[in-house]
């Protein structure tokens, strides 16, 4: 029962795109993925990505350590929001964006159609990855470590720096993974505030609805392929980084 | 799910951590000046951060729907391609949900007690859709059951349309939001134990009523986050639901699309006022998560 | 009603629990199966139970091969170390849980749960939830819940093991009075020899998925059938192959010419007994057990030296 589900929903369609990339040949597929649009599309969503999730481990952790570790006024509040960008449509977070960042911007900011507006809708859909994986390895470190270290003789930096940050590293590598993954797939917030313009600022997810949209699907399934690949690489990549930095930390 | 164990990705992020944090906060009298003035700037750019990115642009968007008062507002939201929109959603959810809902109940059961070869294989299954971009699985499903797709033939043999059709737009919310159930129903799963469904057998339970009346108890709380969770998730997609309705005025367009149409016709008010009541709809699922959060994770929770 | 386990065996992966395991429990008795752990003793009550089926082997109750029966169809009651409460459910409907399982009526139902929690002295916490008691509560709500169903066997799998001390005690008199009350075959699993001494009538000693020794606790003290037993059931000193019980060692007044010269190394005080240790003059150590009113007539002090006199020591054939 349960696998006639999961068939009809997962296995299925992931078979279908596998297919249907491959189906004119593994010539047909290069050809497909080297097409210049397609091409600049790619780049640009992964280099914007990798961007935004290093602005994310930087941030993130900041956010988390703060939410943690200090105390004032409606911090409550401010911790619910966090979660504000999962639960909000990726669409209205493209218009919310626009609305301040775009034309017509009450503090005279507008980047709507330039890259930097695709590095504004990915930061924001994926704030919570890092910030929420950080959080609770925050929560559970072992104050007594820190103070052994600074009874020894270590300045607030240097606890920072090979006490604290070593035992969230895992985390903060997970929380990024998983906004990579995020980042590259992202569609609906970008299809407002960046304009779509081929070579400038168009997405390889807002690529691949293109194609489809002109019913060129092994084109679509090629770039699509691209980008879980990508995903998955991350994704297996950093969860072995995970687990041979365990073997020492446990 | 929340902490993984070391080692291992889970794809899905914990969603409302707890926060209560004990420590420095209270010495914070005790410090010294520097280190006063660092927590503070921490704390500025942190929360700055935070304004910038996240807080003035939702309260820009509700700002903006209410600076012309309220008629024009209630005249966007009496449209009647509006409510349609509003209405599908809902509809669309309150399938996809509740399947999604018994999926992962039962997965769940199955990945926790089950003993079995490839079950890592089987997470990561559930998992997929947390990798895959909203757009590829719209076009995975078209693949599918699309004209000319796989099944496609068959299916207009049977007289059934799924894509450019409700079914499809079904099929392609509970992929996207497929995982959740699974994943926070699984560490309540692992807390509870075995042995109150033992005892429940050495008392004469058939394996249903154990499950009924011990199991699922047991394990509500879980539950009930993921499905608030699969929810929230539901309501919002875009991407693949975009690819699958055709987005077709007035028959296939839920809510999210409808605000993407308002907006492509220039119809500012109409797109922003849809943009708030799905905004509206997310503060209150965050609410839900939070006053949730702590009954679901008791066990995993630090 | 009795209980026979013949010739049991049952691994898990490469680890055995249970080699060629049987045992006889007679009608209305109170065994424990006492063992360190990972000797077996969870894994054959469990068995017993049939939360386990045994890879070889046969389980009868009451003269019933019940080895392939689930459960649920054993009429076992089974309490667990860890009480196993249903967290969301009331004492009164934990209790309850067999009896509406059974869908016995209502009022059938609240009078037995009122009967058996006056037996368990937990009247008046009906309405109380898991949540809201103590660890010796809710072991007592445990048994309730497991005596509703009117088992013919009552199962104990380290039942006062995460309890402190004092209540433990309270519960293992408690326990044997009830049992006294009731009479319904009982079988608990302990790693304590004392609980078992006290408790049980019957004691079957395990180790390493083997049963080393049936018995009275008495007949296990005093003619242990080997070197595990004795060790395990009660205090030992060993000297070489020679087993020799502390307290049979008698600290002399004067020498006579018959004792051994012992040094003092260390006189610990533990309440009503003293435990002296003492070094042999070929340099084994061995410890005495003497009780207050000795330790205070002979003058024990460290540094001392007296003279012992060891008792003919027991010694198990390899």
């Amino acid at each position: 029962m349960l696998g006639i589900y999961l068939t009809v929903l997962v296995l299925l369609p992931v078979a279908a795109l596998l297919a249907k990339s491959g189906s004119g040949g593994t010539s047909a597929f290069w050809r497909e993925i080297s097409n210049p649009e397609a091409v600049a599309a790619i780049k640009l969503t992964l280099i914007v990505s990798a961007i935004v999730v290093t602005i994310n481990a930087v941030f993130g952790t900041l956010v988390a350590w703060v939410l943690v570790r200090d105390e004032f006024r409606g911090k409550k509040i401010v911790n619910a929001l966090i979660d504000l960008p999962f639960a909000l449509p990726t669409i209205v977070a493209g218009v919310v964006l626009l609305a301040l960042y775009g034309k017509g911007s009450p503090i005279g900011v507008d980047v709507a159609f330039t890259r930097a507006s695709v590095a504004l809708a990915l930061l924001f859909v994926t704030l919570p990855f890092v910030v929420r994986s950080v959080q609770p390895v925050l929560l559970g470190l072992d104050l007594a470590m820190e103070e052994a270290a600074a009874s020894l003789g270590a300045g607030p930096l240097t606890v920072l720096r090979r006490i604290v940050l070593p035992t969230l590293a895992p985390a903060i590598i997970s929380g990024v993974a998983l906004s990579f993954a995020r980042a590259i797939g992202e569609y609906g917030s970008l299809v407002l505030i960046t304009g779509n313009l081929p070579f400038k600022t168009e997405a390889g997810s807002v690529y691949i609805f293109g194609q489809i949209q002109n019913e060129n699907l092994a084109a679509a399934a090629a770039v699509s392929v691209v980008l879980l690949l990508a995903a998955l690489l991350v994704l297996a990549l950093l969860g072995f980084a995970l687990r041979r930095r365990s073997r020492h930390v446990l | 799910m929340s902490s993984s164990p070391a080692g291992a990705i889970s794809l899905s992020p914990a969603p409302g951590s707890r926060i209560s944090g004990r420590g420095p906060a209270q010495d914070a009298a005790v410090r010294s000046r520097s280190a006063r003035r660092r927590q503070l700037s921490v704390r500025a750019i942190a929360l700055g951060y935070l304004a910038l990115l996240l807080l003035a642009p939702v309260a820009m968007i509700f700002y903006r729907t209410f600076e012309g008062g309220l008629s024009p507002v209630w005249n966007a939201v009496s449209a009647p391609n509006a409510q349609h929109a509003f209405w599908l959603s809902i509809e669309i959810v309150a399938i996809a949900v509740p399947l999604n809902t018994i999926f992962g109940i039962g997965m769940a059961l199955l990945l926790e007690r089950g003993r079995f070869w490839g079950k890592s294989a089987l997470g990561l299954l559930i998992d997929l859709p947390f990798a895959i971009s909203p757009v590829v699985v719209g076009l995975s499903l078209v693949l599918v059951y699309g004209k000319t797709g796989w099944l496609g033939d068959w299916l207009a043999e049977q007289g059934i349309q799924v894509i450019f059709s409700v079914p499809g737009m079904v099929i392609a919310t509970a992929v996207v939001s497929l995982p959740f159930v699974v994943r926070e129903t699984m560490p309540v799963l692992r807390e509870l134990g075995t042995d109150a469904e033992q005892a429940a057998e050495t008392l004469g339970a058939s394996a249903w009523q154990a499950f009924w009346r011990v199991t699922l108890p047991g394990i509500r709380w879980g539950v009930v986050y993921g499905v608030v969770l699969t929810t929230a998730r539901a309501l919002g997609e875009f991407g693949a639901v975009s690819i699958v309705s055709g987005r077709i005025e007035g028959q296939t367009q839920t809510l999210p699309l409808y605000v993407q149409d308002r907006f492509e016709n220039f119809d500012i008010t109409g797109a922003y006022t849809a943009a708030v009541v799905l905004a509206l709809l997310a503060l209150a699922t965050l609410l839900a998560m939070n006053l949730l959060t702590r009954r679901a994770h008791r066990g995993t929770a630090l | 009603m009795a209980i026979e386990v013949r010739g049991v065996s049952k691994r898990f992966g490469d680890f055995v629990a249970l080699e060629d395991v049987s045992i006889e429990v007679a009608d209305g008795a109170l065994t424990a199966l006492l063992g360190p752990s990972g000797s077996g003793k969870s894994t054959l009550l469990r068995i017993i139970a049939g939360l386990e089926t045994p890879d070889s082997g046969e389980v009868v109750i009451d003269e019933h091969d019940v080895t392939g029966s689930p459960a649920r169809s054993r009429g076992v009651g089974f309490v667990f170390q860890h009480y196993a409460p249903f967290k969301h459910m009331t004492v009164h409907d934990n209790v309850a849980f067999g009896l509406s399982v059974r869908k016995r009526p209502k009022e059938e139902i609240r009078g037995r749960v009122e009967e058996l929690l006056a037996l368990v002295r937990l009247d008046g916490l009906a309405g109380r939830y898991p949540s809201q008691l103590s660890g010796g509560q809710l072991q007592r709500m445990a048994l309730a819940r497991a005596l509703a169903v009117q088992p013919r066997v009552l199962l104990l799998d380290e039942p006062f093991g995460a309890l402190d001390a004092q209540v433990r005690a309270e519960l293992r008199e408690w326990l044997r009075k009830l049992h006294e009350e009731i009479h319904v075959t009982t079988i608990f699993v302990t790693h304590d020899q004392e609980e078992a001494m006290e408790v049980a009538e019957q004691i079957v000693v395990m180790n390493k998925g083997r049963i080393e020794q049936a018995g009275a606790p008495r007949e296990l003290y005093e003619s242990p059938a080997n070197e595990f037993v004795m060790s395990f059931i009660g205090p030992v000193n060993r000297l070489g192959d020679a087993f020799v019980r502390p307290h049979d060692i008698q600290i002399l007044a004067e020498d006579d010419g018959t004792g051994t010269e012992a040094l003092v190394e260390r006189v610990v005080h533990l309440g009503f007994e003293v435990r002296v240790e003492l070094k042999l003059p070929d340099g084994r150590e061995i410890w005495a057990q003497v009780t207050r009113e000795e330790a205070q007539q002979l003058e024990l002090s460290q540094g001392q030296i007296l003279s012992v006199r060891l008792p003919a020591p027991r010694v198990f054939a390899s």
